[in-house]
């Protein structure tokens, strides 16, 4: 058992393929949803993933590997949907190998998840288990590597989905350390999932995750500023505990570092001199979310019947699954499943498969249009209705591939 | 506090939105404590108005008059030999309404003089020259916005440039003409306030039931399939329904299921007859003529998607009317009620296939239509017009300062 107190930092690395604006009338005549040909907005993929990556990817990479060089107590997981690698390998191969560089050092640990970033696991256990299987097969391909601990889409957790994860293997799997969950314990611990055997739960600390996420370029935070040693000093408080060694699961998006909170805010210097600050002292260490499992021992059970995520106040999949046209879309996409499985097309499994990332029904989200809160709404679709209207023109033309290429299905209108 | 308000109509003798405006805007006004004397270039029964004053400038019937609607600017000419007693002479009618007021304010002072568009312009400036009260000049739509896209009249693009130059405040009724009194007139931004309109949903609980037989034959073929879509409007350039058509048209070679009520009327009407049999959609297009009461209501209950074409459109409260008949809504992007609508589509006025595949979305997804119906019932009285007159009573109070100052 180690004697160290550790931070568990883990950043999730996604990109979508989104949807360009595709009318009724390229339905059943071009296939090309995903490629947007204006170069001018958010909905084409290769200008966002260009900007990402230099915001982004190239210069927290290149800070992650200087972290690695210099502190051998350094540790970072990273979890990379398919969608992002299969981006990388057309627009960024260099931003791939610097993730490549990274895995190299033996230090950083790659997370298992759904290959497409979706919400299968709602939908159909067998589609699910294939993406996760695809991703596992990519991250081997791709890394060298094999995954040992489960992270699902936008952390949409609950208790039938660690029984899967056990079952299927899994040493470890991911979660919101959710206060009406978790009481007066903390996420500073690792937990066992109730009914499983053979498998750990590590709590994302939300409050210290989102001082970065969230607040650190916030001006109008009471903590702004927020420096090395401030946040050294909230760490160090929230793992003294005179009964034993603890954790901080910082789990956040990657693109937290360069896209979310810019260069400009300081994010970059800030990181490096924490991560210095926090190692000066000799106790304290980092951990891959492996090394913490293996280091800690399970100090309780944790039960969450329903569902619970990452996102919003509400940390439910109310922003993916909460109105009617995101239940029709994902309805009528995953009613294709068989037909598009039975037809061995691969092309045409690919695109049914990319439509299935869950940014497709986050950009139909309406709740904080009726809230009056638009700001809220980040898309790369002038309104939710758009963003719908041109997934289910896709969808269509998906049956029409179905029915024209391959004799199968209706229509449907 | 006193106000003249300078206005040209009043229902149920309005062409438009104008008339709509300045009543409720002057009842809000009334119930916030104003003292409002309303002018009136025609005169008319009012007598179920109690909250204002209200003067006529002429002995003229509001029934005749073809050529001085509110919305008649292009035939607005300055002639010497033109007849001032007939009501078709615009300008004939400004003059009088001119030397009614002038004889109106002597001895008095207004706190405020609020004149509604280019119509009663000349009457609010010539009040503020002998009352030296603040002037208001409360701009509904400009003639850029009324010509829509073309240059529109020169006179009267020369007497709202005046106006807005004399005017000790100005409001617009949208970001969208405030930006157009910036960058069409030369007047500088902070001179201009937005106050949106509102609707007043009380009018609508008249008792009024949807009567099913009004437009039966749609009924008819909404029990076939078809989906529903109006445009209530006047037929005239401004409003894009040339547009319209060619969408409709459009979305019919993907979805026959489609069908499209014009309710109103206007100079436009044959041209867009003809548009609809050359597209060859003549079937799938009605014409109702221009409409009032329960044809007017029952023109919003039958529809299922409502769509505001406008060029320019300074603000569109059909939008919100059509919003609260349970209609789902599509509006231009040069429609300023947009700018208090999150829960609806949006196009360019010009991109017909955009328009076209919104409409085959919302008539082939009950999630779609339902969500945006739902939605907006939300948000499209969210402003009142209380709301709009305590900006008002803010911008008098303001503008006097200037204009004292």
């Amino acid at each position: 058992m180690s004697k160290e107190r550790g931070i568990v930092l883990y950043l999730h690395v996604h990109q979508p393929f989104r949807v360009r604006k595709y009318s009724i009338f390229d339905t059943a005549t071009n296939h090309d949803y995903f490629d947007e040909p204006s170069f001018d907005t958010d909905r084409n993929n290769e200008r966002v993933f260009r900007k990402v990556a230099d915001k982004s990817y190239k210069p927290m990479n290149a800070v992650l590997l200087k972290m690695l060089e210099t502190h051998p107590e350094f540790k970072v997981s990273l979890s990379i949907t398919g969608t992002f690698i299969e981006q990388a390998e057309k627009w960024g191969p260099d931003v791939l190998d610097s993730f490549r560089a990274l895995v190299a050092t033996g230090r950083v640990e790659i997370v298992a998840e759904t290959y497409f970033h979706s919400l299968a696991f709602f939908y159909s256990r067998t589609e699910f288990e294939r993406q996760v299987e695809t991703h596992k097969a990519k991250i081997r391909e791709i890394f060298g590597v094999e995954t040992s601990v489960f992270r699902n889409t936008e952390l949409a957790y609950n208790d039938d989905l660690a029984k899967w994860a056990d079952g299927y293997g899994f040493k470890g799997i991911l979660a919101e350390g959710w206060d009406p969950i978790l009481g007066w314990r903390s996420p500073n611990y690792v937990y066992k999932p109730s009914g499983t055997k053979d498998i750990a739960l590590l709590l994302k600390n939300y409050k210290l995750s989102d001082d970065l996420a969230f607040r650190f370029s916030n001006r109008g935070w009471a903590e702004w500023p927020l420096t090395a040693d401030k946040y050294t000093g909230w760490m160090d408080a929230s793992t003294t505990d005179e009964n034993s060694d603890s954790i901080v699961n910082l789990f956040m998006d990657y693109e937290t570092f360069g896209e979310h909170q810019w260069e400009d805010t300081g994010i970059f210097d800030f990181f490096g001199q924490f991560v210095g600050k926090w190692l000066e002292n000799e106790n304290h260490t980092f951990h891959t979310v492996s090394s913490a499992i293996d280091s800690f021992p399970v100090v309780d059970e944790v039960s969450m019947p329903n569902t619970v995520t990452w996102a919003d106040n509400e940390r439910d999949l109310s922003a993916w699954l909460g109105n009617k046209m995101q239940h029709e879309a994902m309805s009528n996409l995953y009613a294709l499943e068989s037909d598009i499985l039975r037809t061995n097309d691969a092309t045409l499994i690919h695109d049914w498969r990319l439509l299935q990332t869950s940014d497709h029904a986050y950009y139909m989200c309406t709740k904080w249009f009726t809230d009056g809160d638009v700001h809220a709404y980040f898309s790369p679709y002038d309104s939710p209705y758009d963003a719908f209207l041109y997934y289910i023109n896709a969808i269509r033309d998906l049956r029409y591939r179905l029915h024209n290429d391959h004799g199968t299905g209706g229509l449907n209108g | 506090m006193n106000i003249l308000m300078l206005g040209w109509e009043l229902p149920p003798h309005n062409s438009g939105g104008l008339g709509v405006a300045c009543y409720h805007l002057s009842k809000a006004l009334a119930y916030e404590g104003a003292t409002i004397d309303f002018v009136l270039p025609y005169k008319a029964d009012h007598s179920e108005i109690d909250f204002m004053n209200i003067h006529h400038a002429t002995e003229l019937s509001p029934t005749n008059r073809y050529g001085m609607g509110a919305y008649d600017s292009f035939y607005a000419i300055d002639s010497d030999t033109a007849d001032s007693d007939s009501p078709t002479d615009i300008r004939g009618v400004q003059r009088r309404y001119v030397t009614f007021v002038e004889d109106m304010v002597q001895g008095t002072k207004p706190d405020a003089i609020h004149a509604h568009d280019w119509l009663t312009i000349e009457a609010g400036m010539r009040a503020k020259e002998i009352t030296n009260a603040p002037l208001i000049v409360h701009v509904h739509a400009t003639e850029f916005d009324r010509a829509g896209g073309s240059d529109g009249n020169p006179l009267v693009h020369e007497i709202e440039y005046q106006g807005l130059m004399m005017a000790d405040r100005i409001i617009a009724v949208s970001n969208l003409t405030k930006q157009i009194i910036i960058s069409k007139y030369g007047i500088p931004a902070d001179k201009i306030e937005v106050v949106y309109n509102a609707i007043d949903i009380s009018v609508f609980n008249d008792g009024y039931n949807y009567d099913m037989r009004t437009y039966k034959y749609l009924e008819a073929l909404k029990q076939e399939g078809y989906t529903i879509v109006t445009a209530v409007t006047r037929l005239t350039i401004q409003k894009g329904l040339s547009h319209l058509i060619r969408a409709v048209a459009k979305a019919s070679e993907k979805y026959d299921k489609l069908v499209l009520l014009l309710a109103g009327d206007g100079e436009q009407r044959n041209e867009l007859l003809e548009l609809a049999a050359e597209l060859g959609i003549s079937d799938k297009v009605f014409f109702t003529g221009f409409v009032r009461g329960k044809q007017w209501r029952d023109a919003y209950s039958v529809a299922d998607i409502f769509v505001l074409s406008s060029v320019s459109e300074p603000f569109g409260l059909t939008a919100l009317e059509a919003a609260h008949h349970d209609n789902a809504l599509i509006v231009t992007k040069q429609s300023g009620v947009g700018e208090v609508l999150n829960s609806i589509f949006r196009y360019d006025f010009w991109d017909e296939e955009q328009l076209a595949d919104q409409l085959i979305g919302i008539a082939t997804s009950s999630a779609l239509r339902e969500s945006l119906k739902q939605n907006v019932l939300q948000e499209y009285n969210q402003f009142s017009w209380t709301d709009a007159a305590k900006i008002c009573l803010s911008t008098y109070s303001r503008a006097g300062e200037v204009a004292y100052a």
